[in-house]
């Protein structure tokens, strides 16, 4: 790796985390308004022009609080669980394709910050730490509604990481490794998703793997413990859940790490099965300035559908009984996730041969 | 957990079909028990539409308060149901109707109202200090319930700002002219 090369990824890597940081006012904002009109409020609309500066507000607000340690929590915990719940989501976002690449010379800007050739793996791996901050907090807490927060955080981690992940197996399958390093890798997924098929019809795995999206997209509610699935701070049971006794920054930390979360689901999403940055009539990773930049807002415009969607199910939906996510997880998705799989190989066998 | 059968128990998941066994049966025609509706996503697909149309079609309730006021429906007069400031009332000659009968001092749960009665040259009645209380008045409506005379009653006005505590004792002049 050269010295360019290195300065290149240092860039980027602050790049990203400061766009990371950045989607988290963006959701909120997203989140509030929107929540408003569905209830047919107006939200707040004070601070700023149409109230966009109000996560900033709020964030000041936090930050200048009195930060709080209660005496009966486990203080190591207690102070790593935030920086756990923000740090994981934030190092998954590293294999993220999020633009297609602009060609300078003989240098390529290629706008992801590590290409792994097991892409998807890290991606996996690092996903599944995810729950860890929510039991370092709940622990910590020394607190009933922190213990049974993270207990149902575990549990709901496990079964639905399982169906997410056998999902992403069909996408990996079905994807065509002969354009790019490896099917496991992130770029690769999007490279693949690319052109159309008969000359129109998008090749997005959306419309290839309908079963596997869908099993995404409810693994990916339950994985960032959002309604319909967010027994992990389900207020009318458990108070705040892992975040009960946290306050000031640390509280905004597990928060900002919880909408990273959202945001890198999203990105995911986006990436795996609605075709990444790319456009599936124009060709925009052709290395010129004008397609990559293009090529990054493609997949900012998919992302801020998919994160409306996100905050759209949030407020239609109520949560379910605890009982049925678990048996929607293990016996529906999972065995579903698998029937996918084996189909996709049938179907893959059948048109090599 | 509410479940007690343990695995007996199969009528939610979307992969098995059969009657409920968990506590709370279903008639079979229920359509809760379709394939349809147990695959989750067109019923989400339903609520989804449900709330673009609050997004999209429905009125927005809130009224923003410091620019816009919310007029209760006869907000000069007295509105039935709504308890806000007290207005003592004048007859058809401008004279007070209060008599300084103490009653609605004697009813008033809070205390807050203190009167003191006097005589004019004809003899009648009126109340030389009448004072409320608003900071321990509770807006409960008796004084008005209990007054022979009609003369007091809780108007709509709700708006009640002040910077002291002494402003918060509304005198008889205050009270006349709500």
């Amino acid at each position: 790796m050269s010295t360019l090369e290195i300065i290149v990824t240092c860039i980027k890597v602050l790049a990203v985390f400061t766009a990371l940081q950045m989607a988290v006012p963006v959701l909120v904002i997203m989140e509030r308004r929107g929540v408003s009109f569905i209830q047919d409020r107006v939200g707040p609309d004070r601070c700023g022009p149409f109230g966009l500066l109000q996560p900033f507000a709020d964030a000041a607000k936090l930050v200048f609080k009195e930060d709080i340690t209660p005496r009966h929590v486990d203080k190591l915990l207690y102070f790593l669980a935030p920086a756990f719940c923000l740090i994981v989501p934030t190092v998954a976002f590293a294999v993220v394709p999020f633009g297609s690449g602009i060609r300078i010379g003989d240098f390529t800007l290629s706008f992801q910050i590590a290409d792994f050739r097991v892409g998807v793996l890290y991606l996996l791996a690092i996903l599944s730490m995810s729950s860890f901050g929510v039991v370092c907090a709940g622990w910590a807490q020394n607190n009933k509604y922190g213990t049974l927060s993270a207990l149902r955080g575990v549990a709901q981690s496990v079964s639905y990481e399982i169906a997410m992940c056998l999902a992403v197996v069909a996408v990996v399958m079905s994807t065509n490794s002969d354009s790019g390093v490896s099917s496991t890798a992130m770029s690769t997924i999007v490279a693949d998703q690319g052109g159309t098929y008969l000359g129109f019809f998008p090749k997005w795995n959306v419309f290839t793997q309908p079963i596997a999206f869908f099993i995404f997209l409810a693994a990916m509610y339950a994985e960032t413990n959002r309604t319909p699935f967010d027994f992990v701070e389900c207020e009318q049971e458990l108070v705040a859940g892992y975040m009960t006794e946290y306050g000031s920054m640390k509280f905004s930390m597990l928060f900002m790490g919880e909408y990273i979360a959202m945001a890198l689901q999203s990105a995911l999403l986006v990436t795996f099965f609605l075709g990444g940055w790319t456009l599936p009539w124009v060709d925009l990773g052709d290395g010129s300035i004008a397609g990559g930049i293009a090529s990054v807002i493609v997949f900012l415009v998919k992302w801020f559908a998919v994160a409306w969607l996100y905050i759209w199910v949030r407020w239609t939906l109520p949560r379910l009984r605890y009982d049925k996510l678990m048996d929607l997880g293990w016996k529906a998705l999972v065995p579903l996730a698998l029937i996918n799989i084996v189909a996709t190989a049938f179907v893959g066998v059948w048109l090599r041969s | 957990m509410q479940n007690q059968h343990g695995s007996s128990h199969d009528s939610h998941g979307a992969s098995h079909s059969g009657g409920g066994h968990d506590g709370h049966e279903r008639p079979q025609d229920d359509p809760r028990e379709s394939l349809w509706y147990r695959c989750y996503i067109p019923e989400i697909i339903r609520g989804l539409k449900v709330t673009m149309k609050h997004i999209l079609f429905r009125p927005r309730f809130t009224v923003k308060y410091p620019e816009e006021k919310y007029n209760c429906p006869g907000f000069e007069g007295s509105a039935p149901g709504y308890h806000g400031e007290h207005r003592l009332k004048k007859d058809e000659q401008g004279r007070i109707k209060c008599v300084a009968c103490l009653m609605c001092q004697t009813v008033c749960p809070a205390k807050c109202i203190e009167i003191e009665g006097g005589e004019d040259e004809k003899g009648a009645k009126y109340p030389v200090k009448f004072e409320i209380n608003m900071l321990r008045c509770i807006y409960c409506g008796f004084c008005e319930e209990a007054c022979p005379k009609d003369a007091i009653e809780l108007t709509t006005k709700y708006y009640q700002v002040s910077t002291s505590r002494e402003e918060k004792i509304y005198g008889k002049e205050r009270l006349l002219n709500n």
